[in-house]
């Protein structure tokens, strides 16, 4: 028997060696082939930065365009809707902006670069539906106190006017700030911050 | 109690394992040739793997087709590596399984008691062919449309049904949206059809044992050996022996296929052809038109039979029968050894000649039509037939040398 | 005997092939370097200038050919891009097809894969073989791709040249017409061998336009080919230890 010349650790490491080489090889295979399902070039220029003309936008109205296939409102609020928005803070889950929803140059008061220009992307953070703007402050058949903010139909979350979240409403988080800048004065680009923090 | 306790209680895992790897008995005396078998599964699995990544980009649409495949090659990431595998892939399949099939021829694989297992072998092939010829529409290039075209229409010959039969198989009056859409749903289910006979192809052989190149039956002679006093003597248990020399195999194999996927996708206008760069253009045949290299042999007999009484049917008939040979193989041999290693001189000869008939009729397949080729392509026709067709005789008249008792090395 | 017989076949076998149609001119080498960014930037240039307003890529994106040729974007967007077009959109061309046809009877064919339809040595020559022709209807003929539809774009680099011919017999005896030489009517901006290394340049970038990720697959190719001989040596060396066992 050739049994007794065996010499098992030789044949245990060489075992090893080509197992653990073996499994680095099909890591290897499998990150091209999981990669070709990531976004591709295609999708990322359709998904590329948007840029805005806000020089039309009049104070108080919303205007919607498309970043990524999702919609992102921006709405240059009035003095009236900012002076609103102090005041809130009681009734909001997370009326300081603590949770990771914004760059964080708009972890401030009215959750915006210009405190004037409100930059969102328009999906509930609840299940996605699109919350419908409800500018208009007085008593509302969802709410008495109505301030002026969005109203998401689908679950009845509602949001003030610098879209942080009420407490008591199945939305959990504040809508999301996307990053944005401003290339100048009346042009913003959505998508796209170059890096500002 | 253990996982594995846990799970043989309920599924025979270590049972399967035992009776198909690490107490499976196969020859210790396997060669290069039975490299090949292990490694047509390896290939199988990554056109599958491949093929199911592509055809998440892939869109089986005549006006889209064309240009989701150069999305792929460019816009996805990584997805020209995914496409060369497949392409590469798709021919290497070939190329293996043509080997593995000599390999059948060479020592006898096909005789009693594997008749079967030759069969399913068979089957397998066609599968593939078929698989190949779908896909080959999918790109929806030049060669993809003019190549189906003029398959497609084989059928056309056929007497009475013909008509009807290739407009049922197009699903339209010419290879159209109607037909790329079709080929796209067989391209993706016959593969897993594939998996189902390459099951049954193993356990049939697992059940009679593999054959080897002394063409022995090794069940037959003498049992026991240091792994089990029941085992045949000559044998050795498949796992670790052979998983580690298959895996050496594998190796080798995957160094020439990514040699290829990744210097020369193209093999010279074999893997990827030329015209096939430009959309399908159905007003516009391309200068000259061959099928990929792998359906090659067939397509020069269909050539070298002429048409007569009318009709060209007889070619499409001898393209058939030049397959259909392969499933009476088994009972064609009657020599009485199995390997070419103990048959005479005139077996090995007219091995000799049906394989280079084989590949002569290959390139001939490739090449235009000229009087000069046709006439060879009608000499190496009738030598691919012969070889079948005398075997009856010639394998029982040659002289044949005395099988030793036990394998040789 | 009868091996032997085959054994000639099989080399005279690619003789006695048809003989495929041949050109009339003798097809200059061109050496193709996708490792030259400069060849391949100018190349970019040319076809951008001269190709593009007819012709288009439409499975090449402007900001994948900046990647790859080492041209900022904001160049490529100032220099490379007339229209409102994107950097990350694909290579279209403004000219619609239906005008398209009725000025030159076919659509211009998209470009991104000529370099694989063609070989880069047909190209090379096609783009210097353009020459004066009267009696076609886009008064350019040219001596590679006989009575083509397009006429020579790029006329103000290189010139305008006739074409003068001559009948010679060939080796099978059948007498046939050859390009004799070109004769230079009108200069053009460039010199001839200006215009030659202009044409490597644009062959280069054709190339590179028809598979860009060729610029990359060889380079992993060598990685992914040294980690498979130490993967087969292991599995040698595995394999050897086990099979002492059997013998």
């Amino acid at each position: 028997m050739t049994d007794d010349h065996v010499d098992s650790g030789r044949r245990r490491l060489l075992t090893v060696a080509t197992t653990t080489v073996g499994l680095a090889g099909a890591v290897g295979l499998a990150i091209p082939f999981a990669g070709s399902l990531s976004p591709s070039e295609k999708a990322k220029a359709a998904g590329a930065p948007v840029q805005v003309d806000i020089s039309k936008v009049e104070p108080g109205q919303q205007i919607t365009v498309e970043w990524r296939g999702k919609p992102v409102w921006i709405i240059r609020r009035s003095q009236e809707m900012l002076d609103q928005l102090p005041d809130l803070n009681a009734v909001l889950a997370d009326p300081e902006s603590e949770a990771d929803q914004q760059p964080a140059y708009a972890q401030n008061a009215h959750r915006s670069i210009k405190e004037e220009l409100l930059i969102l992307v328009g999906i509930c953070t609840h299940l996605g539906c699109s919350p419908g703007y409800q500018p208009d402050i007085g008593p509302a058949s969802f709410d008495e106190n109505w301030k002026g903010g969005f109203l998401c139909v689908c679950h009845g979350s509602k949001f003030d006017m610098a879209g942080r979240v009420y407490s008591g409403v199945p939305a959990p988080t504040n809508l999301v700030v996307p990053p944005h800048q401003y290339l100048s004065d009346t042009v913003i680009l959505v998508g796209e911050d170059g890096g500002l923090v | 109690m253990s996982f594995i306790d846990w799970l043989d209680e309920r599924f025979p895992a270590t049972k399967v394992w035992k009776e198909h790897f690490s107490e499976y008995y196969a020859p210790k005396n396997f060669n290069f040739w039975y490299f090949f078998g292990s490694l047509a599964l390896v290939v199988l699995i990554l056109q599958i793997v491949t093929g199911i990544l592509l055809a998440m980009n892939y869109k089986p649409d005549a006006e889209l087709a064309f240009a989701s495949v150069e999305y792929i090659m460019r816009d996805v990431w990584g997805g020209w590596f995914v496409r060369y595998m497949h392409s590469t892939g798709a021919s290497m399949f070939f190329v293996v399984i043509y080997l593995h099939m000599f390999r059948g021829l060479l020592y006898g694989s096909y005789r009693n008691p594997r008749e079967l297992i030759w069969i399913f072998g068979m089957v397998l092939y066609l599968a593939m062919m078929a698989t190949a010829f779908f896909g080959y529409l999918l790109p929806w290039g030049q060669m993809s449309f003019w190549g189906a075209q003029v398959i497609v229409n084989l059928f056309e010959t056929l007497p009475f049904i013909g008509g009807a039969l290739s407009e049922w198989i197009r699903g339209d009056y010419v290879i159209s949206d109607i037909t790329l859409n079709r080929f796209y749903a067989f391209h993706y289910l016959i593969p897993f059809i594939l998996v189902g006979l390459v099951f049954l192809h193993i356990v049939s052989l697992h059940k009679v044992g593999s054959n080897n190149p002394d063409g022995i039956e090794i069940k037959k002679g003498p049992k026991g050996n240091k792994w089990s006093k029941d085992a045949p003597a000559d044998s050795i248990p498949f796992h670790p022996y052979y998983t580690v020399k298959d895996l050496m195999g594998l190796v080798v194999f995957l160094i020439v296929f990514f040699t290829i996927v990744f210097f020369m996708p193209e093999m010279g206008g074999y893997f990827l052809e030329q015209p096939n760069f430009e959309p399908a253009n159905p007003l516009k045949t391309p200068d000259h038109i061959a099928p990929v290299w792998y359906f090659t042999p067939y397509y020069a007999i269909l050539r070298a039979v002429p048409s007569f009484a009318g009709t060209q049917v007889w070619g499409v008939l001898a393209m058939g029968a030049s397959i259909a040979m392969f499933f009476i193989l088994p009972w064609l041999d009657r020599s009485p050894v199995k390997s070419v290693r103990y048959k005479g001189p005139i077996f090995k000869f007219c091995l000799t000649i049906f394989a280079i008939s084989f590949v002569v009729l290959g390139y001939l397949g490739t090449q235009p039509p000229t009087p000069g080729l046709t006439l060879l392509a009608q000499v190496f026709t009738i030598i691919y037939f012969a070889f079948f067709l005398l075997m009856p005789i010639y394998s029982k008249m040659d002289k044949t040398k005395p099988v030793p008792e036990r394998l040789t090395k | 005997m009868r091996l032997k017989f085959v054994a000639v076949l099989l080399v005279l076998l690619p003789a006695i092939g048809l003989a495929a149609s041949v050109p009339k001119m003798k097809m200059d080498h061109v050496e193709i370097a996708l490792n030259n960014k400069t060849s391949l930037q100018n190349g970019a240039k040319l076809f951008v200038n001269y190709c593009l307003s007819c012709h288009s890529a439409q499975y090449m994106r402007y900001n994948r050919m900046a990647v790859d040729l080492g041209i900022p974007e904001d160049v490529v967007k100032k220099n490379m891009i007339f229209t409102d077009t994107k950097i990350g959109d694909l290579m279209e061309t403004t000219m619609n097809v239906k005008d398209a046809t009725t000025w030159f009877g076919v659509a211009p064919p998209d470009l991104s894969l000529i370099g694989r339809l063609r070989d880069p040595e047909w190209l090379y020559n096609y783009l210097r073989s353009f020459y004066l022709d009267e009696s076609s209807p886009s008064g350019w003929n040219n001596v590679v791709f006989e009575n083509v539809a397009m006429p020579h774009a790029l006329y103000e680099l290189q010139g305008q040249r006739r074409a003068v011919f001559k009948t010679v017999t060939d080796a099978d005896g059948q007498t046939v017409e050859r390009l004799d030489h070109f004769e230079l009517i009108k200069p053009g901006k460039m010199t001839l061998e200006e215009y030659d290394d202009a044409m490597k340049d644009l062959t280069n970038f054709l190339v590179y336009l028809g598979e860009p990720a060729k610029m990359v697959r060889t380079k992993y190719g060598i990685w992914v080919i040294v980690f498979l001989l130490v993967f087969g040596a292991l599995a040698f060396a595995l394999k050897k230890e086990y099979w002492r066992d059997v013998h």
